[in-house]
């Protein structure tokens, strides 16, 4: 009876495994056999190079440039206001913070990660690109600045998380060392252990981009639809995963080039964050051999 | 002149005492070593001599600590300060993630020294004095990671060297050792101590003999005897030191 029990638990999760791998498998199929379509009528050059992507115009043109720019502008951003603050205050958690106060604020930090991001991409339009107005003249109402900051705020958790993991692992031993010679706790931060959880803290960096480049309705919201090969943040942009959305809602008829172009553009989302995750989970497998 | 002197150390970590009534002396250029079973407080108390134990959560200490006559719980102490003149070597070798060489400077560079030929002769001198200078000068740029145990152990010796202290802990520093690299750690520190004042922990009664002055034997969180190393080995005056030193302990 026992024996049999195990057997339909073991059936069931392995059932369950199988569904999120099929379904994987099929997502990337899809994306593959419709952006197939979409690349036998533009060529992949035209693809990669041109500097217009007006698919919806009479005018067509399909570079995808604009729209990498805008993702890569808006995710920039989020970086640049992400990264120090991710990293200083897990600096602060793992290096200063006695640890009731740890436990407390972390799992408050993580709240951040869990608004929904409708809420950050409606602050983003309505608080910080007014608020920003008023210091940087030539503003538009949609900007890659306020979608980017307020895309990094969210992602805050993700590196400060992660990369104060990466410096608790860091062992006792090394720190006491920088200590007994008359170190600093912000020298032994900087010199000991920031550097010898680099590779968590990078890990944790990837995979914030990941989710920033994938990040959508605070762009769709706050950075507007106008995909604009430039790399001036006070302007509209389009990300990649605004101009899914835009299409998705849209009265393109399916199965059109126009309605493929969202697979083609998927697709290069789907080769980046691919990407990424394979570098993170690189350094990861490397970095815990190290400590093992 | 005592350059150490403790009075009425009394340490808590958190409601658990760990150390009672410890009062002791200690001379200037001596070897001093402190033995007991596990769990007796001899870690605790050499970590008050250069306060290792204030980041410890729940560490609570009373009593005073001087060294050369100056209270060193004093709030005008700066404790890094503090740390360079006390240096401290630990039971497992720690040394950094970085080259040898990065080793044996980082406390100067901590200090903001960064002339490469300071450091340079900083670092030759520290790792001959350490015994470790004729087998690694040719690789000063290797991971000190990829050093033996016992080089490893050298090298901290050598990085703590480096910043000029005056007197230097020693927690275990040769348990975790071979027989040959723990008798080079042992001359090494006789050697050592007409310049310093070297404080060593022991589970190795062979080894306080041999190197000691002074031993102090702590049983439960108090100081059971402190005497002249000869006499507390052949003339104990309490029997739980005896038993101890004779290996009769239960
Ligand atoms: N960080 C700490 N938190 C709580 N209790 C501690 C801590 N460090 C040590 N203790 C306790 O204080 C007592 C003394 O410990 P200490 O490490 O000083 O002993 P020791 O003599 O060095 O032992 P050993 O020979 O095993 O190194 C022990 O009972 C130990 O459990
Ligand atoms: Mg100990």
């Amino acid at each position: 009876m026992v024996r049999i029990k195990e057997k339909v638990i073991e059936g069931l999760l392995m059932t369950a495994g199988m569904i999120t791998i099929l379904t994987t498998l099929g997502i990337i199929w899809i994306l593959f056999s419709e952006s197939y379509g979409f690349f036998k009528e533009v060529h992949i050059v035209d693809f990669l190079s041109d500097t217009q992507w007006t698919p919806l115009f009479a005018q067509k043109h399909y570079g995808i440039l604009p729209l990498l720019s805008g993702t890569l502008l808006v995710t920039f951003i989020a970086i640049m206001v992400a990264l120090p603050l991710g990293i200083i205050i897990a600096i602060y958690l793992s290096e200063y913070a006695p640890a009731n106060f740890r436990n407390k604020v972390k799992p408050s930090l993580e709240i951040l990660a869990a608004v929904p991001t409708v809420v950050y991409g409606f602050f983003a339009l309505t608080v910080v690109t007014p608020f920003l107005q008023n210091f940087i003249p030539g503003l538009s109402t949609f900007n890659a600045l306020s979608a980017g900051m307020v895309m990094g705020i969210m992602i805050i958790p993700m590196i400060s998380s992660l990369s104060e993991d990466a410096l608790t692992a860091v062992p006792k031993s090394l720190r006491e060392a920088s200590y007994g010679m008359g170190a600093t706790r912000f020298q032994t931060a900087i010199k000991v252990t920031v550097p010898a959880a680099s590779s968590g803290i990078l890990v944790s960096v990837i995979l914030a981009i990941g989710r920033a480049i994938g990040e959508t309705m605070i762009v769709t919201i706050a950075a507007g639809q106008q995909p604009v090969f430039t790399f001036d943040i006070r302007q509209s942009v389009e990300t990649i995963t605004a101009y899914i959305v835009q299409v998705s809602l849209g009265d393109v008829q399916h199965g059109s080039l126009e309605y493929q172009t969202i697979y083609a553009a998927g697709i290069t989302l789907f080769l980046f964050t691919f990407l990424l995750n394979n570098i993170s989970y690189f350094i990861k497998k490397k970095y815990q051999e190290k400590y093992e | 002149m005592p350059t150490i002197q403790t009075i009425d150390i009394n340490a808590w970590y958190g409601t658990k005492q760990a150390l009672k009534n410890i009062s002791l002396e200690i001379e200037e250029h001596s070897i001093t070593a402190f033995i007991g079973p596990s769990g007796c407080g001899k870690s605790t108390f050499i970590r008050i001599f250069n306060r290792m134990n204030d980041y410890i959560e729940g560490f609570k200490m009373e009593g005073q600590v001087l060294i050369d006559r100056q209270d060193i719980n004093a709030k005008e102490v700066r404790v890094e300060e503090l740390r360079q003149r006390v240096g401290i070597v630990f039971q497992k070798p720690n040394p950094f993630p970085k080259s040898i060489f990065e080793n044996v400077a980082y406390g100067l560079r901590i200090q903001g020294i960064n002339d490469k030929k300071v450091l340079s002769e900083v670092v030759e001198k520290s790792l001959m004095r350490a015994a470790l200078w004729d087998e690694v000068k040719d690789d000063l740029n290797h991971p000190a990671l990829s050093l033996s145990g016992g080089q490893q152990q050298r090298l901290c010796i050598a990085r703590t060297l480096a910043v000029e202290p005056k007197i230097i802990l020693m927690d275990e520093p040769a348990s975790a050792l071979d027989p040959i690299s723990t008798s080079k750690i042992e001359d090494l520190a006789t050697e050592l101590k007409e310049n310093y004042t070297i404080i060593i922990v022991t589970h190795n009664m062979q080894q306080a003999a041999r190197i000691s002055d002074k031993t102090a034997f702590f049983y439960m969180g108090e100081m059971i005897e402190y005497d002249k190393t000869t006499d507390l080995f052949t003339n104990p005056r309490h029997e739980r030191t005896e038993n101890y030193i004779t290996g009769r302990f239960g």
